[in-house]
């Protein structure tokens, strides 16, 4: 016979041995948990800061301040004073003149090629612009400030190993001594890059910017949004409120689920297929890239409707029904705008998710190399995620700081879509 | 009358449609039992308008082109209408540049400057004929509807019965869209196999998609052995479900049964924003800072490791699927009733065995469904392995080398230039099928598995 008493004091002895070994394991267990949230923190930071660091420099951009005598000789000889004749003269070698001022023993075939490259070649374009303005300048002297080389700029900032042998390296030894003594005399200066917000897309880092691409993305944006919108909300409205239960119902439900779980290329793939090879419309525009976006952004929308329809109160229905409105007036007088500010959050979200998207926008041709800023959405464009992708595979150590900024700028623009979805939902949301 | 104006006047006319609709209905009202609200007759007289004017608009974006064009090609002299059908839309594009007024390479005979002038025309007069027979047939439509609005007019149960249609016309766009993707991509697939057979394509072991320059050049065939390509998507998606499986589901554990409110406050929004980092910043970080991080770290360890190996693409794959594996999986574990807690708690078990012993088991279905779907967002990823995954085909499952898959063939096939009728081109939209009905059986399963298991519990 055995001793209750001894019997249940055995047990405590084993649940006590035991206890040590379990709490470890407790604890190990939370630590793995916390483990992980840390490890997603410690990629966020270190992500972060990786692209910041590359990128901060490139919102300044190294610049030289130089005169430059517009020489009549070179500009007008003959005093014409015709436009077409000044459009043509040789600006490179006001430039050139200019910089010789400065080293004027440069004289063999390579130091002067050399010398040409401190400065970005869009000087002499920018110089004929202003000549063609104003041409009462021709004579005289302007000071200017103008955009080094990329590599120059390059070398500024500390991108460049100096201590490699000259053939490795982008820029050559001259170039190096140039600058710095020209950096010593106090002509060269960091300024603000505006030219990465106010230009297009070019083949050289210094005169690169974003705005096409930022244009472009709006346009797309814009399509998107009148497109995908409307419809997004009419198919919500028409699931939640009036739908029968039936096989139709729950394949089109079926659809919408698959559809938000289609990978993006695939998008692209149908807007190639029906929108630019059976329909003809132009490659490259933000229309057809707004118009895939739009196919991915519904069923987003629809779903975020669908659940800021069903946050409404049905008490809020009853009794519009109750004083003898329609269904549809039901719905559309009463239900509808309590729930817009619910539908517009989650499609402004939706919307963001659709700015990152390149993947279908590679399919449609937007790849390509565009300089101009597109003007509708018709005109060839790039989209802001695509111009990262360009810049990304570009050669020149320029566009790795430039793909840096261009992504800040994507992240701060879908930071601000995202914060105003918030503040939409705050402000408008009613806590029923 | 340009485009622009034609919409304003369209515009202006069914606004004045809908007022005079609305007036109608008001003086009826005066004298009169009116059924509906005078709104709904505006709405009346502006749908009578409005729907035939924008019947003939939408008839005349999709014909007009094709009609013109034949059109033209009729006035065309008969040595260029007999000429094969490439080279005469080739001519044809020439036409209508010059139409538009753009510059031409070179006029290809004589009567081009002819042609170009006979398309502008027709298109004008085309244009105008919609223009005017659209306002036309509005007006008179409209006329009608104006005249048969009474009292005894069910305005308002007319104009609710175009609303629900509409309603439901645009729930069956995501019907339209997943047959109009299913059907894109299977027409080009089959037209595909009709080059390449279905097996070789399936098994073959070798992806070398170039064709030949010349017909008797070595190799010229191409190979279309998509094996490499599935093998490569399958070992990266692997890689980056090892990452993302166990840190998603501890984090999502985490946040659901142990975190205190401040901590959830703070990991919530860090994980939204680790899903709203747009994936082709992810590929920039992998490409620019983890491969050759990777690289570096193997030649330390005397490793040879590729600067585009499968292990640094996985792993930043994986960091941005995680947010997808820990929200299902917190909806999953939150799901499961507090009873079945409780129960375990009373029986002297901790938290850790409770979660290992009793909710996992629970929300198992759910989680398996959750890293279904994680798997084909991994597998139909594009952006972080096309900018960071090799772009050769090579039949390996070695981590530490680079390999590629699906999405970065289909991006490298289709991006640049393109002849239509090539089999690599068509290529493409096979890789483009099989990723589709991949992803789509995934999903469908994972959709049903989770349900299920909501229903389970509810």
């Amino acid at each position: 016979m055995s001793n209750p008493s001894s019997n249940s004091s055995s047990i405590t002895e084993i649940v006590n041995k035991g206890l040590k070994k379990r709490y470890r394991s407790e604890f190990m267990f939370r630590l793995y948990g916390i483990t992980s949230i840390l490890f997603a923190a410690a990629f966020l930071i270190v992500f972060f800061s990786s692209i910041i660091d590359k990128g901060y420099s490139a919102f300044t951009q190294g610049e030289l301040n130089i005169s430059i005598y517009l020489d009549p000789e070179i500009i007008d000889p003959d005093n014409t004073l015709d436009e077409e004749e000044i459009r043509y003269a040789n600006y490179d070698k006001l430039v050139f003149d200019s910089l010789k001022n400065f080293f004027p023993s440069v004289s063999s075939r390579k130091e002067r090629k050399e010398l040409k490259a401190l400065v970005s070649n869009g000087t002499s374009l920018r110089i004929q612009s202003l000549v063609l303005d104003d041409m009462s300048l021709i004579g005289k002297t302007l000071d200017l400030s103008v955009k080094l080389d990329s590599d120059i700029d390059m070398f500024l900032k500390g991108n460049v190993d100096i201590t490699l042998d000259e053939s490795q390296r982008r820029i050559s030894d001259n170039q190096v001594k140039w600058t710095n003594e020209l950096k010593t005399k106090g002509l060269i200066s960091q300024k603000f890059n505006s030219t990465l917000f106010s230009a297009g897309d070019s083949r050289e880092p210094e005169q690169a910017g974003v705005l096409g691409a930022l244009v472009g993305s709006f346009f797309m944006l814009l399509i998107t949004f009148i497109v995908a919108f409307p419809l997004g909300v009419a198919a919500a409205i028409y699931l939640e409120e009036f739908a029968p239960k039936n096989k139709f119902t729950d394949f089109v439900e079926v659809n919408i689920n698959n559809l938000a779980a289609v990978p993006s290329i695939i998008y692209g793939l149908l807007g190639l297929a029906v929108f630019i090879n059976f329909f003809g419309m132009p490659r490259s525009a933000p229309l057809v890239g707004g118009l895939v976006l739009a196919l991915m952004t519904f069923p987003v929308i629809i779903i975020a409707s669908r659940a800021a329809l069903q946050s409404v109160p049905p008490s809020i229905t009853d009794a519009a029904l109750g004083v003898g409105a329609s269904k549809i007036q039901t719905v559309f007088d009463h239900v509808f705008p309590l729930a817009l500010p619910g539908m517009l959050t989650g499609s402004i979200i939706g919307m963001a998710r659709a700015l990152g998207e390149s993947a279908p926008l590679l399919m449609i041709g937007m790849v390509a190399f565009v300089v101009d800023i597109p003007s509708t959405p018709l005109d060839a464009s790039a989209a802001l995620p695509v111009q990262v992708y360009l810049w990304a595979d570009a050669p020149e150590r320029g566009f790795v700081e430039r793909t840096s900024a261009a992504i800040l700028v994507l992240l701060f623009f879908l930071l601000v879509m995202n914060s105003t979805a918030i503040w939409l939902r705050n402000k408008f949301e009613i806590k029923w | 009358m340009s485009f622009s104006f034609f919409l304003l006047v369209i515009i202006i006319l069914g606004l004045g449609s809908y007022y005079f609709g609305k007036s109608k209905a008001l003086a009826l009202k005066q004298n009169d039992v009116v059924h509906s609200l005078p709104k709904y007759y505006g709405y009346y007289a502006l749908v009578w308008f409005a729907t035939p004017a924008l019947i003939i608009v939408s008839l005349w974006l999709i014909f007009s082109e094709g009609i013109v064009t034949n059109q033209v090609i009729s006035t065309l002299p008969d040595n260029i209408k007999t000429l094969p059908t490439n080279e005469l839309t080739l001519i044809l594009n020439d036409i209508k540049n010059k139409a538009a007024g753009n510059l031409v390479a070179g006029e290809s005979f004589i009567g081009f400057e002819l042609a170009a002038e006979t398309y502008n025309s027709y298109s004008k007069i085309a244009e105008n004929i919609i223009i005017y027979s659209s306002i036309v047939l509005g007006l008179i439509s409209f006329i009608f509807a104006y005249i048969s609005i009474s009292g005894k007019l069910r305005a308002r149960n007319r104009i609710e019965s175009i609303v629900s249609k509409i309603l439901l016309v645009s729930a069956s766009i995501a019907i339209f869209a997943t047959a109009g993707i299913l059907l894109s991509v299977l027409f080009e697939a089959i037209r595909f196999f009709q080059i390449i057979s279905f097996d070789d394509f399936i098994f073959g072991l070798t992806w070398s998609p170039q064709m030949a320059i010349r017909d008797d050049q070595v190799g010229s065939s191409g190979l279309f052995g998509a094996i490499p390509l599935f093998l490569g998507t399958g070992l990266i998606s692997l890689i980056s479900l090892t990452v993302a499986v166990p840190v998603g589901l501890m984090t999502a554990i985490y946040l659901s049964e142990y975190a205190p409110s401040r901590v959830r406050a703070v990991t919530k929004p860090m994980l939204e924003v680790l899903s709203g980092i747009p994936t082709v910043v992810y590929g920039f970080f992998a490409a620019i800072t983890l491969a050759p991080f990777i690289r570096d770290f193997g030649e330390t360890l005397g490793m040879n490791i590729a600067s585009e190996s499968a292990l640094g693409v996985g792993l930043v794959m994986g960091i941005m699927i995680i947010p997808l594996v820990s929200s299902l999986s917190d909806d999953v574990i939150s799901a499961v009733p507090q009873a079945m807690r409780e129960g375990s708690y009373g029986l002297g078990a901790t938290k850790s065995e409770t979660i290992k012993r009793v909710i996992i088991p629970a929300a198992l279905p759910g989680i398996v469904g959750g890293i279904l779907l994680a798997a084909s967002r991994a597998i139909g990823e594009t952006m972080i392995v096309v900018m960071a995954a090799g772009l050769s085909a090579r039949l390996s499952i070695n981590p530490l080398d680079a390999v590629t898959t699906v999405t970065v063939q289909i991006v490298t096939l289709l991006v640049g230039d393109q002849e239509f009728d090539s089999p690599k081109t068509l290529a493409a939209f096979a890789l483009g099928l099989t990723l589709f009905v991949v992803t789509l059986i995934l999903n469908f399963y994972a959709l049903r598995i989770v349900r299920k298991y909501r229903e389970q519990y509810e």
